[in-house]
């Protein structure tokens, strides 16, 4: 979906709307879309570079310093396995398996159906419960290989489509 | 918490009594005692909490800001994170109270992207603070006012960074910069700003209220007061404890059951491993890196595979602004890929060893001067062990 459609058109504006006309308001803009949207496409940063004054270079620069945006869409629900020393030495390579497996993918790519996207992330403080991971705003610890299974399956879509804003089934 | 013994930042305390005692004092009471009990920052880089906001102070300007810093990224530590869960109102209050001290109305939290699940929990504290008035217009019918937003992060361990994290405040990418200025200068939106950790704010309350004498009683006397230690790895019981500055590595693997260990990783990737024949120094900021991160590692662990593991998270994390940084970091992991494979050679391994000392001298911040230890300690712990393998 781009945001350059009529309805996402309003939706990027509302996001927009919230936030003042100001450059220090750049990141929390571009955390909001990428939330909604789950990228920031070329239109978006179009709008925001109109919005904010700040010129377009500078605002790709921003978005490829962080991990958490993107001008790629990602799946609808993000899974990013710790890999850092107390998640690797807890077992960590075993979680990597089972979510390959479970989803059928590879780290860095996203499934067919846009629903997943698997990727790596550096210690997200969690090293008490390890292996842990983050999928979209939650955080799981103590993952084993059937606790990883419960979790997927209860994000099945029907129960979280409308969570998030650009919701339904494509 | 883990260990029973609440000493001070989970012992008793009442929201507001600090802050209460702070607006009687007047602020440069309060710089005075938060100098005099020598509290030092406890994000990493230790540098004396009063004096920051006796700098602060100083500077004239119409718009001052305080800002915790929640960018919790070290490898192995996790200790704000149970702060922000379980005490953000003591958070809130040492924000008030540095606010009162500097001049300052407005504060930030920056929180890293991946604790959005404790935005709730602070945003509820703010509320509720507010309506008690200890936060808010004329706090408890005083001439003093401020607010606190949360700024969220989105994925960048080198946020964490003081410079860092204002220029990705001001809407910039979050690289640091050469200094001086410094914070308490230039700041965000350019104004004399604090920046603290979020344990630095939450001793606040405490030394307001119970005295600089009081507070001084725990820790050594350069290292004054307590610190939280974030325990994982080979340990049977991981957490938070909070235990006094100065404390040796071995008292600390008694605490939290972790005896039997073949070296602890003291202060997270950017600090130091020590191996069991150090074990009796102290972790302080005289001794040992008191980051708090600690990770300990059985005799069953292969360092070389810990060593690798410490240094893809700095090529990773790198900014990449500057060249020791960027490429060292890269050589250093290459390096290791090597050792890995029984390629280094003893001579290559010194360049290495050279090079990490280029690295301490020459990069611009803290990431690259602080990321060629783990290299240095563990190769020289664990030679035998890593080299021709
Ligand atoms: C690469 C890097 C990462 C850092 N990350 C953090 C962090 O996550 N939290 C923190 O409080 N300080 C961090 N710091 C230290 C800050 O630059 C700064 O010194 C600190 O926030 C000041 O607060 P304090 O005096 O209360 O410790 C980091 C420093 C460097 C070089
Ligand atoms: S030392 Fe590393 S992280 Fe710091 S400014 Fe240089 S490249 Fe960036
Ligand atoms: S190492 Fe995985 S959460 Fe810290």
């Amino acid at each position: 979906m781009t945001t350059g459609t009529r309805a996402v058109a309003d939706e990027l504006q509302e996001i927009l709307l919230n936030h003042e006309k100001d450059r220090t308001q750049l990141l929390p803009i571009l955390v909001d879309i990428n939330k909604y949207f789950g990228h920031i496409d070329s239109n978006a940063i179009i709008e925001v570079s109109r919005y904010t004054g700040v010129p377009i270079g500078e605002i790709h620069g921003v978005i490829t310093f962080y991990s958490f945006l993107g001008q790629k869409k990602r799946g609808r629900f993000v899974i990013r396995l710790c890999r850092t020393i107390s998640c690797d030495i807890a077992g960590k390579d075993q979680i990597v398996r089972v979510l390959e497996k479970e989803l059928g993918i590879h780290f860095g790519e996203t499934t067919d159906d846009g629903v997943f996207s698997l990727e790596y992330t550096n210690c997200i403080g969690m090293c008490d419960n390890p292996p842990a991971m983050l999928i979209n705003d939650k955080v799981y610890g103590g993952l084993t290989p059937e606790r990883v299974v419960d979790i997927l399956d209860s994000f099945k879509l029907s129960e979280y489509q409308d969570m998030f804003g650009y919701g339904g089934v494509e | 918490m883990k260990n029973e013994k609440k000493k001070i930042l989970f012992g008793e305390f009442v929201t507001g009594a600090g802050l209460a005692r702070a607006l009687e004092m007047g602020a440069g009471k309060v710089v005075d005692e938060v100098k005099a009990s020598k509290l030092r920052g406890r994000g990493g880089a230790g540098f004396p909490t009063g004096l920051k906001w006796e700098l602060t102070a100083k500077q004239e300007s119409d718009e001052k800001f305080v800002i915790c810093n929640a960018d919790e990224g070290e490898p192995g530590t996790f200790k704000d994170r149970l702060l922000l869960m379980e005490q953000p109102e003591k958070i809130l209050e040492g924000m008030a109270i540095a606010g009162f001290a500097i001049g300052a109305a407005r504060g930030f939290v920056y929180l890293r992207g991946e604790y959005i699940y404790l935005r709730k929990i602070l945003e509820d504290a703010i509320v509720s603070m507010t309506e008690r008035n200890f936060l808010g217009k004329n706090i408890q019918d005083s001439d003093f006012s401020f607010d606190v937003e949360i700024f969220l992060g989105a994925g960048a361990y080198v946020c964490g960074e003081e410079f860092a994290l204002i220029s990705s405040m001001n809407g910039y990418r979050g690289e640091p910069r050469n200094k001086p200025p410094y914070p308490s200068e230039v700041g965000f939106r350019d104004k004399p700003t604090v920046v603290n950790n979020v344990e630095t704010l939450c001793y606040v309350p405490y030394i307001v209220t119970k005295g600089s004498e009081w507070f001084k009683e725990h820790g050594t006397q350069a290292s004054t007061g307590t610190k939280l230690f974030s325990v994982s790895g080979d340990v049977k019981h991981p957490g938070v404890y909070e235990l006094e500055l100065g404390i040796t590595v071995n008292q600390l693997l008694t605490e939290v059951s972790g005896e039997g260990a073949k070296s602890v990783q003291v202060g997270g990737a950017s600090g130091l491993n020590v191996a069991e024949k150090d074990f009796d120094k102290p972790i302080c900021f005289e001794g040992l890196p008191p980051g708090g991160s600690i990770i300990v590692f059985n005799h069953k662990r292969d360092m070389l595979h810990v060593l690798k593991n410490f240094m893809e998270f700095f090529v990773e994390e790198s900014c990449g602004q500057c060249t020791p940084c960027r490429e060292g970091n890269y050589r250093l992991l290459e390096g290791v890929k090597m050792l890995e494979k029984g390629e280094c050679s003893v001579r290559y391994l010194k360049e290495l060893e050279a090079l990490c000392d280029v690295m301490k001298d020459s990069a611009k911040c803290g990431l690259g001067q602080t990321s060629p230890n783990a290299f240095l300690s563990i190769v020289e712990n664990f030679k035998t062990e890593i080299l021709y393998r």
